[in-house]
């Protein structure tokens, strides 16, 4: 029998039972736009996610002091400073797997230039920073070994900055004061956006961190140490190392470490594998619902197959075979679920669209989910219409003509 | 008609039924040859057996012993598919119940076995399907429902669906059952006159003022054949229909 006719014979039968095949469908409606929207809200949590350890730098390694004992209580982090520029000398010397190696010593101040003044972040820094936090300079250029050496007065601005205090664009060039020192703005970075924190990456500005240390303020603690590896899977080999040297460069004999040294890739791979398992659990949950939706398909069409005996009966006495009246009661409940998968992931694409712009994540409704969602709807139509359909092809002829 | 093939030829049938522990035996070595052309009218009173020997030679059901050739092809010994192709290729069946199917209008009822065609043999389904409403005399009426149309109109829409493919055999299984004496008169005369066309006609009936109409008449009694006879004084339905309207025009 022509594909084209039992299709026919099909819709026939499901526009006969408007409000029936409304409710049935209604069920395979809500299973696949509930899959295509937790499906789009896992992809778009983590490419956010993704997107947000980006920024921080790749194969970042992150040396912060650490705790120290005072008459047997605990001080908590950072009590003392413990990192010194000797420490960063050292690692820069020794680490074989180091590509970069930076101090960080942070404070804030005042950024006063002639069209107007900023409060923000100071970052003293090594060349290194800018290859550690994957920080490309926009306009200018970074500064350089001889800048660190000779303690030069230059300053890079964050994006957040630049606009505040040279609104016009032409940061590079113009002087702006630090404090009480005057420094020369030699570049401005490309902008960053909104930390996974919420704060502001790009209001910051940078300097050579031995001017930093002469020249801002007599803060000469470092806040912490940076290094990055040149591959993801030299991390743990390099945090070895590091915590050697900086044993070797504290004298840390058999004594608890005064340091802590921690990687982002932990946390990289964490937060994807996290919601990789957010979004399987998200689609799991949702595909109760399609399953839920699935019985109800089976159990209509068990009523239907009852309701149409002789109907099959008549179809077999004038020559039907078995496999015509399974064919076509399976036609009938694929198609069911198919037009419920097709108003399901239209639902499911405009949900993911109004959760995407309630959340502001890039929440996309991929080919592949559409293609699994309806394939899924179509094995559901399968899967559940085969039971009812075989029991219709089973019926024996007489009996079926004779049903009242 | 030229060839001498029995349209049926039926030997030692015979059909049990198992109820509990107990066989009932339905038929009992029924023995019937129909040849090409003939009009045969069963009769017989409920269980004398006459349902059952229609469902087997309406492949519908087989036989517990004995043999069965429809149109020259043994029937006893095939599987569901194939009495499901034969059924389609060399019946055609007409109800006590119409059995139409509901919100499918005339045309594609009648349509129906065509698209069941494994064969494919008819390549004009719509224009065959036509055609057969044209000769049963429903031309106009080809898009309305079962619901739309009278008693007769709906048993004649089961006609055309039964001659649609040509079959060898007419099998009716009470086709008057539901109808009133007019509508009867004027089934018996469609089936006089298509019997006339040169179709095999088997109809199973109670009712002795149809099967006057027949050719020959087989009665039934308890699972056996007891009489098997041609009508005498045989009746023309169009006849008695014309005499039966002007009846009514007096009255």
């Amino acid at each position: 029998m022509k594909l084209m006719v039992l299709l026919r014979m099909a819709m026939q039968s499901i526009v006969k039972n408007k409000m029936r095949t409304f409710l049935t469908m209604l069920g395979i409606v809500i299973g696949v736009a509930a899959v295509i929207v937790m499906v789009a809200i896992g992809a778009g949590a983590r490419g956010q996610i993704e997107a947000q350890i980006a920024t921080l730098g790749t194969n970042l390694i992150v040396v912060t002091p650490g705790t120290t004992q005072a008459g047997g209580s605990n001080q908590g982090a950072q009590t003392f400073n413990r990192l010194t520029i000797d420490d960063v000398e050292k690692l820069q010397r020794e680490g074989t797997l180091l590509s970069a190696v930076s101090p960080v010593i942070n404070t804030r101040t005042q950024v006063i230039a002639t069209t107007g003044n900023w409060r923000t972040e100071v970052n003293g820094v090594s060349t290194g920073f800018f290859r550690i936090r994957n920080w490309t300079v926009e306009s200018g250029a970074e500064f350089t070994e001889e800048d660190v050496q000779g303690k030069r007065t230059v300053v890079i601005l964050g994006k957040t900055v630049a606009n505040g205090l040279f609104p016009d664009g032409n940061a590079v060039g113009q002087r702006v004061r630090l404090g009480r020192t005057p420094f020369t703005v030699i570049g401005v970075m490309a902008g960053k956006g909104q930390a996974a924190t919420g704060t502001d990456q790009d209001d910051i500005v940078v300097v050579p961190y031995s001017t930093a240390q002469t020249r801002i303020s007599n803060f000469f603690f470092i806040g912490s140490i940076l290094a990055m590896t040149d591959n993801t899977k030299d991390i743990p080999a390099a945090m070895a190392e590091i915590s050697d040297i900086m044993r070797e460069s504290h004298r840390i004999g058999g004594g608890a470490d005064d340091f802590t040294v921690r990687d982002q890739s932990a946390l990289a791979t964490t937060a994807t594998s996290t919601t990789t398992v957010m979004t399987a659990l998200l689609a799991a949950i949702a595909s109760i619902s399609l399953v839920v939706g699935g019985i109800g398909i089976m159990n209509i069409m068990l009523v239907s197959v009852t309701e149409r005996t002789r109907e099959i009966g008549i179809r077999m006495a004038i020559g039907a075979r078995g496999s015509d009246v399974l064919t076509q009661f399976l036609v009938e409940s694929v198609v069911l679920c198919l037009m419920g998968g097709i108003v399901g992931l239209l639902a499911g694409i405009g949900g993911s669209m109004i959760v995407g712009r309630v959340t502001g994540w890039h929440t996309t409704t991929s080919i592949t989910s559409i293609l699994i969602a309806t394939g899924f709807s179509a094995a559901v139509g399968v899967f559940f219409g085969y039971y009812p359909a075989r029991k219709a092809a089973a019926l024996d002829p007489i009996q079926a003509l004779r049903y009242e | 008609m030229t060839t001498n093939t029995p349209v049926i030829e039926v030997r030692g049938l015979t059909r049990t039924y198992r109820m509990g522990s107990t066989e009932v035996a339905a038929l009992r070595q029924v023995d019937l040859t129909v040849m090409p052309g003939e009009f045969i009218a069963v009769m017989g009173t409920s269980g004398s057996g006459k349902s059952t020997l229609m469902n087997i030679l309406g492949c519908l059901d087989t036989p517990s012993a004995g043999t069965y050739l429809l149109d020259g092809v043994q029937v006893d010994g095939m599987t569901r598919n194939e009495r499901a192709d034969l059924r389609n290729h060399k019946l055609g069946f007409v109800f006590q119940g119409f059995n139409l199917l509901s919100r499918t209008s005339a045309l594609d009822n009648v349509e129906l076995p065509l698209l069941y065609d494994r064969l494919a043999r008819h390549k004009d389904t719509k224009a065959l399907s036509r055609a057969a409403l044209e000769r049963v005399g429903l031309g106009k009426r080809m898009d309305h429902h079962p619901s739309e149309l009278s008693g007769g109109q709906q048993q004649r829409v089961a006609i055309a669906r039964a001659l649609v493919t040509s079959p060898t055999l007419l099998l009716a299984d009470e086709p008057t059952g539901n109808l009133d004496t007019r509508t009867t008169l004027d089934v018996m005369a469609l089936f006089q006159q298509l019997n006339n066309q040169g179709i095999t006609i088997l109809l199973v009936t109670h009712e002795p003022e149809v099967s006057h109409y027949a050719k020959r008449i087989v009665e039934m009694r308890d699972g056996k054949i007891r009489k098997d006879h041609p009508v005498e004084d045989r009746g023309d339905a169009a006849v008695d229909l014309a005499a039966y309207d002007a009846q009514e025009v007096v009255a």
